[in-house]
């Protein structure tokens, strides 16, 4: 015999201003299988959570209702509550009488038979309710930080410093990532390799973090807490534990057909080479596609030169599985590709530049060793046009470019320009800008000693067009704020390229069944409030590859997410949500709808032995990893034979929601 | 291989001889234009007015007579290209204005944008292949140094046009290459000559037009070939000193076949 | 017509959405009838948006657009502004006896090698 007790919250007037509360609980009495209503003020408070424990223990309840607000404010806390009292906590039902009717209505002639139906409801399923233990899994004490930027080497020292052992995968043959290629940085334009190499150094030296670089990832399976991740070691054709780092076969490699990725392409490297001076580790690593060795067989050069004997031709990729509790995605970005952007000259002229390419021009151990000259001829230039928002900022129909802004040029443009005049003040530098936006603390006093203790020129207006002629590059732009079209023939023309997230990121968020969205950035759980992690249980993001962000956020995500792997592995064990799916073994007709639709991929098939009516029989069935599960329902859904229910939200118990609201009346 | 062909009311009239070499050249590379029984001249102007209905009928005229024939419609004029290719794109988008202008017209067969409209340059590019060009041509204009100009109709809106890259577009200079001579690029050329406004202020289209012959001086050109008579016309009397000659002139001429070359 | 009701056909007739417009200033840096025109491509998009209808009406700059459909391919918010030079043009000319350019002007403006296409185009786009 089920003995219902339903507690109906005012919220204060929140609730009580539109809502007869009282009407609502002496409705309630009448309800079959209630034997107890009551209204309070406040049910989420100590009181009220008390007169509830009092009313369970007294009245021997075999299940409660609470009519209150939403069930994603209070929910945990009325189940706590009804655990204390010795009751099942998910003997306990919440309808929202708040953000689903006081929230909306304006008059408690409407409000109050809406409540009661919704109150019906409740009841209707919370008597259909079965006691649910939340089950248990364990917790592997190691997490995986998928990319070696600053993003990934942050979140890695924050979750080493809490003791916890983290490897870093990195796809490069060097830790350090954009902010490696990066001159100067703003605002305090601190030189970038000199604060970030400690860090790179720190995590290299840290016993807690081990560094895989030269990898990718290849192969994820399992769910939080238990993830086996499968990571292939590229072959570098350099034994790491015997080369010193001394560049001799660097020097000496006869093949130096190669883009220089560092350097953005601006230079060549050699096939065997350290992508930068400060590289960790600091290893040599043959590019296969480049070595004469390698695709020819002849040469040899740097074997014979190695004085460490580290070269080894016959090397192969190496396949490792390794388990982790938590996974962080830090996979950065990369400027878009201008091929859409044809009206600023890009392909045509070398002197049309990219911000990154133009940072590595302004370092000292870029490809022209910090002098700042036109690639094309290597003179001086007398007068450099910056463009901003390339390819943000565009309207989905344009066909071209990314709707959103992309944050961190308005600033590197301001750092980009004041280096400039600092350093050659006789260089005439322009600026063509829709908006300057410079958030950040300092940014906006930054922006402005540019324009006006250096003397950089900010006109309000768009470049239509660039092109060549005679030498120069003319570049013929609108100035808003003068009614001027100007034609400037400048010597470098630099293009604020908008960025978004490394190529491979999709296919690893495929990997982590973690959403991505259109731009295909990785999506947080909550825009406002779960900024670091996945929706994906165990999975935790850091950095760009989140969305457009500077170095400081960066950090501050970094951080933000190591604190969410350190609460994660702190567990050891993880309790799991019992309101997940379950397949009802003799009604599974093992045709996979399930598992298609499932967005975590908690359903697997297997063949099982089941018992049916007395028969035994061998049948292809659902099974599903209550661990991964969320409940979601789709499954519910796809199902074509019923077998697939909810629990704590069965097919039956909604049908009896809906049928006691359209009972009410 | 036979097309329909449109040849545009100025091709008949002030620009013969764009009209005479573009056929001649064609049967010289193996494709034959059949002329359209009966065609108007297009409008000269892509209207942009979305309720602008009666000014495109004569453009979807033309295109039915292709469709009916059963053959892609080629035309030499950028502007009347600019006009078939603007209105068939237009009539395969808006449900709105196909119904329209079939009510109106009210064809046998209604017609939704079935035809294809491609411009001679594209002929040559995708039909015969400027392979195919460069092996028929008996006279190569070797050391010629010429400057593709290919305005504004040929190539805007891209989204509509899609015949080349918009801002570095290679039809006409791959062309050039194929009959021998050297293809100049420079800044201006997709810039537009001042089309129509040369009527209603002549010192503008004036300007427009010595910018671009400017732009292809400076970049070493000797002489300017375009596909569009109104260019033509503004860039020959911009007073900007290069002689200006219609692509099918050239083509002619290298291909051995033009009279007095 | 009050303004409103000027600006709402300008929008309908072209297609165009006004209010896309981010401030760039791209169009009027690209535009080659800059120096000719009173009111420029972005100024006339912002005129536009905000119901300034009448001016533009009275404007020479209407027919100083040469449709080259530069601004269009350019703009990064797709706003389109030729159609909306286009549009306010198409005010003026379709009403009654308001043909900016008729049949009577061309005799003086001809010439021996002026080709049909330039007429016909001028008085398309000039009057209706």
């Amino acid at each position: 015999m089920q003995k219902i007790g339903v507690f109906v919250c005012w919220c204060g007037t929140n609730i009580a201003a539109t809502v007869d509360v009282a009407a609502v609980a002496d409705a309630m009495r009448s309800e079959p299988g209630v034997v107890y209503a009551a209204d309070y003020q406040y049910m989420c408070s100590e009181v009220g959570q008390q007169r509830l424990i009092a009313a369970v223990r007294e009245h021997a309840l075999t299940g409660v209702v609470i009519c209150a607000c939403s069930p994603r404010m209070h929910e945990q806390t009325f189940r706590r509550a009804a655990e204390r009292a010795g009751l099942n906590p998910y003997m306990v039902e919440i309808a929202n009488i708040r953000e689903q009717c006081s929230w909306i209505h304006k008059d408690k002639a409407v409000g109050t038979p809406k409540a009661i139906a919704l109150a019906r409801a409740a009841v209707a399923k919370v008597l259909k309710n079965a006691p649910l233990t939340a089950g248990e899994s364990p917790v592997a004490k190691r997490a995986l930080v998928i990319g070696g930027g600053i993003a990934g080497i942050q979140t890695a020292l924050d979750v080493a410093e809490a003791g916890y052992e983290v490897d870093i995968v990195e796809k490069s043959p060097t830790i350090g990532g954009r902010m490696a290629q990066l001159d100067k940085t703003f605002p305090t334009l601190d030189c970038s390799a000199c604060i970030l190499t400690p860090k790179m150094v720190e995590a290299a030296q840290s016993p807690n973090i081990e560094l895989l670089t030269y990898s990718e990832v290849e192969k994820v399976a399992g769910f939080v807490g238990n993830f086996t991740v499968t990571i292939r070691k590229k072959a570098r054709y350099v034994d790491t534990n015997r080369c010193t780092g001394c560049a001799e076969c660097v020097a000496k490699c006869p093949a130096r057909k190669g883009k220089n990725e560092f350097n953005m392409g601006l230079d060549n490297r050699s096939a065997i080479y350290i992508p930068f001076a400060q590289a960790i580790p600091n290893v040599a690593t043959i590019d296969a596609s480049q070595c004469i060795k390698l695709r020819t067989g002849k040469c040899g050069i740097c074997e014979k030169v190695c004085s460490a004997g580290a070269i080894d031709y016959n090397q192969r990729d190496e396949v490792i599985e390794r388990r982790y509790g938590a996974i962080v995605a830090a996979t950065g970005f990369r400027p878009i590709s201008l091929e859409k952007f044809g009206e600023y000259a890009y392909q045509e002229s070398p002197d049309v530049v990219t911000s990154l390419e133009f940072e590595r021009i302004l370092n000292a151990a870029g490809p022209t060793k910090g002098q700042l000259v036109r690639p094309s001829d290597g003179k001086h230039p007398h007068e450099i046009v910056f463009i901003q928002c390339v390819g943000s900022r565009c309207s989905e129909d344009a066909g071209k470019g990314k709707t959103y802004c992309s944050k961190i040029c308005c600033m590197y443009t301001a750092k980009h320009a004041m280096l400039v005049r600092e350093k050659y003040p006789d260089v005439r530098v322009r600026v063509f800008y829709i908006d300057v936006r410079t958030p950040g603390k300092n940014f906006d006093e930054f922006y402005r000693r540019a324009a006006e203790q250096y003397g950089v020129e900010y006109v309000k207006g768009m470049v239509g067009k660039v092109w060549r002629q005679n030498g120069k590059l003319m570049v013929q732009g609108s100035d808003l704020l003068n009614d001027e079209q100007l034609l400037i023939p400048a010597d470098m023309v630099v293009l604020a390229a908008a960025i978004e997230p490394e190529p491979g990121a999709r296919a690893l968020a495929t990997m982590l069944t973690a959403s991505m969205d259109t731009n295909d950035f990785f999506s947080e759980a909550h825009p406002k409030l779960r900024p670091v992690e996945s929706p994906t249980a165990g999975v935790f993001l850091s950095g760009a590859c989140q969305g457009p962000k500077d170095i400081p956020e960066t950090v501050a995500q970094a951080g933000a997410a190591a604190i969410k792997v350190v609460g994660l592995l702190s567990k050891d064990r993880l309790v799991t949500n019992p309101c997940v799916a379950h397949s009802n073994e003799l009604l599974c007709n093992g045709c996979s709808q399930c598992e298609k639709v499932c967005p975590y991929g908690a359903i697997t098939y297997s063949e099982r032995e089941v018992v049916d009516r007395g028969v035994k029989d061998v049948r292809r069935l659902a099974s599903v990893n209550e661990a991964v599960c969320r409940g979601c329902g789709a499954c519910t859904v796809a199902c074509p034979s019923g077998a697939m229910d909810l629990k704590g939200f069965a097919n039956r118990q909604i049908m009896a929601e809906v049928d006691a609201i359209c009972r009410a009346k | 291989m036979r097309y329909s062909y449109y040849p545009g009311c100025t091709l008949k009239t002030r620009a013969k001889e764009l009209d005479r070499y573009a056929r001649l050249s064609a049967v010289a590379l193996g494709a034959e234009l059949e002329e359209l029984p009966e065609w108007q001249c297009c409008g000269a102007v892509y209207p942009l007015a979305k309720d602008e209905i009666a000014t495109r009928l004569s453009a979807v005229r033309a295109l039915m007579s292709a469709r009916d024939e059963g053959r892609t419609l080629v035309t030499v004029c950028s502007a009347c290209h600019n006009v078939l290719k603007q209105t068939n794109e237009a009539l395969k988008a808006d449900a709105n204005l196909r119904m329209k202008v079939n009510n109106y017209l009210d064809p046998e067969v209604p017609y939704a944008g079935e035809a294809r409209a491609i411009h001679y340059l594209e002929l040559l590019r995708d039909e015969i292949g400027f392979g195919e060009v460069k092996k028929r041509v008996a006279n190569p204009l070797k050391g010629r140094r010429i400057a593709g100009y290919y305005g504004c109709l040929l190539l805007r809106p891209s989204a509509v046009m899609a015949l080349d890259d918009p801002e570095n577009p290679r039809v006409l200079e791959d062309f050039i290459r194929a009959l021998g001579a050297e293809p100049v690029a420079y800044g201006r050329r997709n810039e537009c000559c001042g089309a129509y406004v040369t009527l209603e202020d002549r010192a503008q289209a004036e300007k427009s037009a010595r910018k671009i012959v400017q732009s292809a001086a400076d970049a070493g050109a000797e002489t300017i070939v375009t596909a569009c008579p109104l260019c033509l016309y503004n860039l020959k009397n911009s007073a900007g000193g290069l002689p200006v000659r219609y692509i099918t002139e050239l083509l002619a001429e290298a291909l051995g076949i033009a009279e007095g070359a | 017509m009050n303004n409103e009701n000027l600006r709402d056909l300008v929008v309908e007739i072209s297609g165009a959405n006004p209010r896309k417009c981010m401030r760039c200033g791209k169009c009027s840096g690209t535009c080659p009838a800059y120096a000719e025109m009173e009111y420029r491509p972005h100024r006339i998009v912002a005129m536009v948006e905000k119901g300034d209808i009448e001016p533009l009406m009275r404007s020479q700059s209407l027919y100083r657009c040469l449709a080259c459909m530069a601004c269009v391919e350019r703009c990064p918010r797709s706003v389109e502004p030729a159609k909306l030079v286009e549009a306010v043009r198409l005010l003026v000319i379709r009403g009654q006896g308001q043909n900016h350019m008729s049949p009577d002007d061309i005799p003086q403006k001809l010439d021996a090698e002026l080709p049909q296409q330039a007429i016909v185009a001028a008085l398309r786009k000039y009057g209706k």
